[in-house]
């Protein structure tokens, strides 16, 4: 995974509350065995009509949607199923993170593991982001600060291993193999085998 | 451990590493169930990496989600559809070979959804930490076992090392207490929790569901409500286990036996949440109050009693979009709405039990003109049970389809897909927009009210067909 510090740039903003990975990726798509290429799919049937032409009031069918690396969702984004083809076909779109004021656990985990920054806004600059598509934002990871096109900042949560491992660019499973002896040791001393 | 609830208890059984302020803490995963869909890229980083399975003894391979469902004779006919569904099958069988797990692939009489076959094996067990690259692992918790899904960079954390890197969640008590009037099932009861509580009400929570009303549940339905609980936002949801519980695990396949079996149920029967053991959040529901539900949006907390108006969401544009995608109107009830495709099955409402309830339904009946309905054995035991008890014949004989196992129509990835703007009455659990296929209009409903529906042709009360 590559190291995330910093991100800054306009907004795309998708204001549906309870956007579903099946929205995000399709099961049609999901056949593959690679993680490249999802991106031409992402959020396929909201993009284009039956007979592939693009829906022109979609938001990321718009001219200035282009080149924007922050998605700003309604509510509850990411619910659903744990395809971790949705942060795949995201970051492959080029999005680099997204923003709503709650995000569903199991994409916040996956997006966490791939270097999507998944970042839940409070409310009342959530509801701004809404109202203001194409605001130029920052976002600064390791001090897990969002700042506003007019300088006000605030700060979201994010999980401190998360943010260590986003900032460094760490692989999670180098970390869980660190623990090998610890856990051969577990297997052999607990109580009951399953 | 005193006053600790049951997630506490499997939960600090697991604790391979304790989890600090800086980093999660380290879970040992019993069982790791894998199908097709979520596992070749972890496969592929196992081999970049030069690493083993961990465990195959504790892996539990099956596919499930991409295969066709259309009845063969031999599943040598069996034709995938599209290359890459195909190809994605050829991929697993070869992942499997190469490091060294147990398929349970096409012809073995043990195949079936993920979440179907691990309890129907005996693999899924009470106090096991459990989990697979599929939301729906939740199920599982219906054995008192912490189970979870899981993403694919996840998959090959556990193939790799067993383990996986987690935080600890917190609880969500659910108590339904009261007896559940007759004509309601499971699935009615897990609709009704959504519907209170809201697609994102169990976020960052595991539940546990408690009170008489579980208790007298047999294991079938208690699958179909812990199965759900992902669609509260709860990546798990658990139910203590009982003599229901060791019931069904009794002489199955994988269960303990002699005297393990003895130590099994000694150990099992310590996982219940202790008096005064406290949660985070607690919810009650009176099971009295339950009726047949039925959702009329586009996520499974937009639901409303059979006979109920459809609600009015106010100036709320999510609310609107996603009944402007349905074609529904508010105030008006679900039952004025005609009906195309009916699925019964999936990893929700795939047992024999569901098989059964719809069949109860369908026998002596015929589905509506104009209906098509598809009956999907979870598994191929399932699929033998029924036919030994003769259900294929009622189903078939009713005008509907009786398939093979599998996924199907639920997630509509094998070529098993609701027409574009038709109305689908479904046992599965998601009526996301476009989840059964592009522009597909979803209902969900438990197998009685989906089989109702099919003979009525509408939106049907299951109470009617008693």
């Amino acid at each position: 995974m590559n190291a995330v510090k910093h991100i800054q740039s306009r907004t795309v903003v998708l204001p549906t509350k309870d956007i579903d990975t099946d929205q995000i990726i399709a099961a049609r798509f999901l056949t593959t065995t690679s993680r490249e290429g999802l991106g031409q799919n992402v959020f396929y049937d909201l993009r284009y009509n039956e007979d592939g032409s693009e829906k022109s009031d979609f938001p990321l069918n718009q001219p200035q949607a282009h080149g924007c690396g922050i998605l700003v969702a309604g509510n509850n984004f990411g619910c659903g199923s744990s395809r971790e083809h949705a942060p795949w076909a995201l970051l492959d779109y080029g999005f680099q993170a997204v923003i709503s004021s709650e995000i569903a656990d199991i994409f916040r985990n996956n997006a966490l593991k791939n270097g999507l920054v998944p970042v839940v806004a409070d409310k009342g600059t959530h509801q701004w982001l809404l109202d203001n598509p194409g605001a130029e934002v920052q976002i600064n990871v390791e001090d897990a600060m969002l700042t506003l096109p007019d300088g006000r900042t605030t700060g979201f949560p994010i999980d401190s291993f998360a943010k260590y491992c986003l900032v460094e660019g760490i692989d999670q499973l180098g970390f869980l193999q660190q623990h090998l002896e610890r856990i051969t040791n577990f297997e052999e001393v607990r109580a009951w085998k399953p | 451990m005193s006053n600790a609830t049951l997630f506490e208890k499997v939960w600090s059984d697991h604790v391979v590493v304790d989890e600090t302020p800086d980093t999660p803490a380290v879970l040992y995963i019993d069982l790791h169930i894998i199908h097709e869909v979520t596992t070749p890229q972890a496969f592929t980083v196992l081999r970049e990496q030069g690493l083993p399975v961990r465990r195959p003894d504790l892996t539990l391979a099956t596919m499930d989600h991409s295969t066709p469902t259309t009845p063969v004779s031999s599943f040598k006919d069996l034709d995938v559809v599209g290359e890459s569904a195909a190809n994605q099958i050829r991929q697993m069988e070869q992942n499997c070979k190469d490091f060294g797990l147990d398929l349970i692939g096409f012809g073995n009489e043990h195949r079936g959804i993920v979440h179907v076959i691990g309890p129907e094996l005996g693999a899924t067990q009470p106090g096991k930490s459990i989990v697979c690259g599929d939301s729906h692992s939740s199920t599982h918790g219906a054995f008192g076992a912490l189970a979870f899904g899981i993403g694919t960079t996840e998959v090959g954390h556990v193939l790799a090392t067993q383990c996986l890197l987690q935080r600890k969640p917190k609880t969500l008590a659910i108590n339904i207490d009261g007896q559940i009037p007759a004509g309601v099932s499971a699935k009615d009861v897990i609709l009704a929790i959504i519907g209170e509580i809201g697609v994102d009400g169990g976020t960052g929570h595991v539940i546990e569901y408690r009170g008489d009303a579980i208790t007298a549940l047999d294991m079938d339905s208690r699958m179909t409500i812990c199965n759900m609980s992902i669609e509260g936002g709860a990546r798990a949801g658990m139910i203590a286990p009982d003599d229901t519980t060791f019931e069904y695990l009794h002489g199955r396949p994988r269960a303990p036996r002699g005297a393990d079996w003895d130590a099994a149920v000694k150990r099992w029967k310590e996982l219940r949440t202790d008096e005064g053991a406290e949660y985070d959040k607690s919810i009650t529901l009176a099971a009295g109050a339950l009726q047949p539900m039925v959702t009329f949006g586009t996520n499974p907390g937009m639901v409303v009693g059979i006979n109920e108006p459809v609600p009015d969401g106010g100036d709320d544009p999510s609310f609107r979009k996603a009944l402007d995608y349905m074609q529904i109107e508010s105030g008006k009830p679900m039952t004025d709405h005609s009906v195309d495709v009916v699925f019964v099955g999936s990893c929700t409402n795939g047992r024999l039990s569901d098989i059964e309830e719809a069949a109860r339904v369908l026998e002596g009946r015929k589905v509506a003109d104009g209906v098509r309905m598809l009956v999907v054995p979870g598994s191929q035991q399932v699929k033998n049970q029924a036919e030994a008890k003769g259900l294929d014949r009622i189903i078939v004989e009713a005008g509907a389809e009786w398939r093979e196992a599998g996924c199907s129509m639920c997630i509509g990835m094998n070529g098993d897909t609701v027409p574009h703007g038709k109305l689908s009455v479904s046992t599965s659990n998601r009526n996301f927009e476009g989840r059964q296929g592009v522009g597909a209009r979803t209902v969900l409903a438990s197998p009685a009210t989906a089989a109702a529906s099919a003979v009525s042709g509408r939106v049907a009360d299951p109470r009617t067909f008693s």
